[in-house]
């Protein structure tokens, strides 16, 4: 702070010497700026742009993984679109979505409503929300192929417990769907959940005793006053989590490997099988690359709207 | 988190409390820790259960389906232990994930001190790029990145595993965003005492980001210790690889031997669990963070 107080005079704009000086202490921040980015951008560039380039032109080639295969236009995404277990996987994906993204929103969204009240031991709770979270997809995956294994499983000893009729989880469509969609929604909500926490916690105390005076009850509250507060949350949620859902591996992988056929088969275990599993690499890219087009376009979408709320990034 | 905070209970602390309305608060905070309660046992059952699987006999579990609680015993995870390299994966998993957080940790703070507090000709650019590349699903480079570790002759080192997944936007994202609110006056101060940029960065901003520090810390441990896609790709090796890759490896040998296959899942688990319990205050705040921007 001294070094202020000591400064002779205030530097005016128009002084040339000082501009001088200034430009050049300018160019050497600058070189500053590059040389601490340098890394960051070495690796980005190195490990993420040049790959993705490389997705997109594989994805026009027939590579097998052993060559790198000669230029087929656009052959493979002709290919796609007559191939039914891409549009099942593609279906499959945008179901998941569609089914498991609300439920994940209402579910967390009630945890954090219980949890912003009143209660004892709120941390506990929110650890235990917080737990599947934290272990990994496969972990998860092994557990819930565990608990919904159609012989021996917990879910089916409980049911048979109550005199209900089993259910065949792993060799049915519609029930290995319904596990997946459990174990996925058992180990993101407890993220969705906190998220919501912090932004209940951010609504305006007056505007609820402003409501409340105006005689609005618990749930005209909630719905009118608390909801539309939440809104940019929601937003940013659905956003990540439909990414999310595009992005599911690990889970399905290990739990159900997309049977039994195909029916919890999802672009990305697909692009896996083709691409590393059969070696038709440029098949497999090019799935890739379609899915890297839906998630940018979602995302597009999404950073419109955005715009119209914030003006930070 | 203190109890003004909390938007439903507003009475305020001055008005008189009426017995009605206090009989209902009372009322719904029960209806509330039930439904926690219902809701949390629910929650960690899954965890419990594969805890207690680990825990009993193979023929337990072969004979009634189901683990017993009075029969817990340690024999099946000590058998699994000796009979699987885990503790070689385990090894693997802490020397990939400590090397590559320490690495992921400086780069994003580095990079994401310049992109929120410096101003040159092709930042907006730069920070184009991070928040692109944040949006591209990892597995459309699965190929192009194993083909590129390949030439490099990484595959089936650590290597192959710890550098490409060291540029991380979302690292670099988060670390911008959280030093936006250092005060300019603040660097600027330090530049008139003559401290150069790095100077300013080791004494002014690394002490004031502690906490994003933290995060970046947990959220990378997390992160890299859970990772499985590109490890199963990466590495070819048995005895390079990670717990995750080492769980499927096992999953697909020992299909349904759920016993040891629990083990070594809570094996797997408990090192990323303890972590979380440690750091539950900074990774909480991580994540509401992400949230509100």
């Amino acid at each position: 702070m001294s070094a202020v107080a000591a400064r002779p005079a205030p530097v005016r704009p128009d002084d040339p010497p000082r501009r001088a000086a200034g430009r050049a202490q300018r160019a050497r921040s600058a070189a500053t700026s590059w040389t601490m980015l340098a890394p960051a951008l070495l690796l980005f560039g190195v490990f993420l742009v040049y790959p993705l380039g490389r997705a997109v032109a594989t994805s026009f080639t027939d590579a097998d993984g052993i060559t790198g295969g000669s230029f087929v236009g656009l052959a493979n995404y002709t290919t796609m679109a007559g191939d039914p277990t891409f549009w099942r996987a593609a279906a499959n994906t945008v179901g998941l979505a569609v089914v498991s993204v609300p439920i994940a929103l209402a579910l967390g969204l009630l945890m954090a409503v219980l949890l912003s009240g009143p209660v004892p031991g709120r941390w506990l709770f929110r650890a235990l929300f917080l737990a599947p979270v934290v272990v990994s997809g496969v972990v998860v995956g092994m557990t819930g192929q565990w608990m919904f294994d159609e012989n021996v499983g917990v879910v089916n000893a409980a049911l048979g417990g109550l005199g209900l009729d089993l259910v065949r989880w792993q060799s049915s469509g519609g029930p290995a769907a319904a596990s997946v969609l459990t174990m996925l929604t058992w180990s993101r909500v407890g993220l969705v959940a906190v998220i919501y926490l912090g932004a209940l916690l951010q609504v305006p105390g007056e505007l609820l005793e402003q409501a409340q005076l105006d005689g609005a009850s618990r749930w005209q509250r909630m719905h009118d006053v608390v909801w539309p507060q939440l809104r940019p949350t929601t937003f940013f949620l659905t956003v990540v989590l439909v990414i999310e859902t595009f992005q599911v591996f690990d889970l399905v992988f290990v739990m159900t490997g997309g049977g039994p056929g195909v029916s919890t088969e999802l672009l990305v275990t697909y692009l896996y099988a083709e691409g590393f599993e059969a070696r038709r690499q440029g098949y497999g890219t090019a799935i890739g690359v379609v899915v890297l087009v839906v998630v940018l376009a979602f995302t597009a979408v999404w950073w419109r709207a955005q715009r119209h709320t914030e003006d930070e990034l | 988190m203190a109890a003004g905070t909390v938007p439903t209970t507003s009475a305020a602390p001055g008005r008189p409390a009426r017995g009605r309305r206090y009989r209902e608060e009372r009322r719904l905070t029960r209806v509330r820790v039930a439904a926690l309660l219902v809701l949390g046992a629910v929650w960690v059952f899954p965890l419990v259960w594969m805890a207690m699987t680990a825990l009993s006999t193979r023929a337990d579990v072969a004979a009634g389906g189901l683990p017993s609680l009075a029969r817990l015993s340690t024999e099946t995870l000590t058998t699994t232990l000796a009979s699987f390299p885990i503790s070689r994966w385990a090894v693997n998993s802490v020397a990939i994930a400590v090397v590559a957080v320490a690495l992921t940790v400086v780069v994003d703070l580095l990079a994401g001190y310049v992109l929120a507090k410096h101003r040159f000709r092709g930042r907006a650019l730069v920070l184009l790029v991070v928040v692109a590349t944040l949006m591209v699903p990892v597995q459309v480079l699965l190929l192009p990145q194993f083909e590129l570790v390949a030439q490099l002759g990484w595959v089936n080192s650590y290597w192959a595993v710890i550098i490409p997944r060291s540029a991380e936007a979302f690292g670099v994202f988060l670390a911008r965003q959280y030093l936006l609110a250092i005060p300019d006056e603040l660097l600027e101060a330090a530049a008139l005492d003559g401290a150069g940029r790095w100077r300013t960065f080791t004494s002014i901003v690394l002490p004031l980001a502690k906490p994003l520090v933290g995060v970046l810390v947990v959220l990378t441990f997390m992160y890299r210790w859970n990772e499985f896609a590109w490890p199963l790709v990466a590495l070819r090796d048995p005895d390079l690889y990670t717990l995750p890759v080492g769980l499927a490896f096992l999953q697909g040998q020992y299909g349904t031997d759920y016993p040891t296959l629990m083990g070594a899942a809570l094996l797997s688990a408990l090192p990323v669990l303890a972590l979380f319990v440690v750091a539950q205050r900074w990774f909480v705040a991580g994540l509401a963070r992400s949230g509100l921007k």
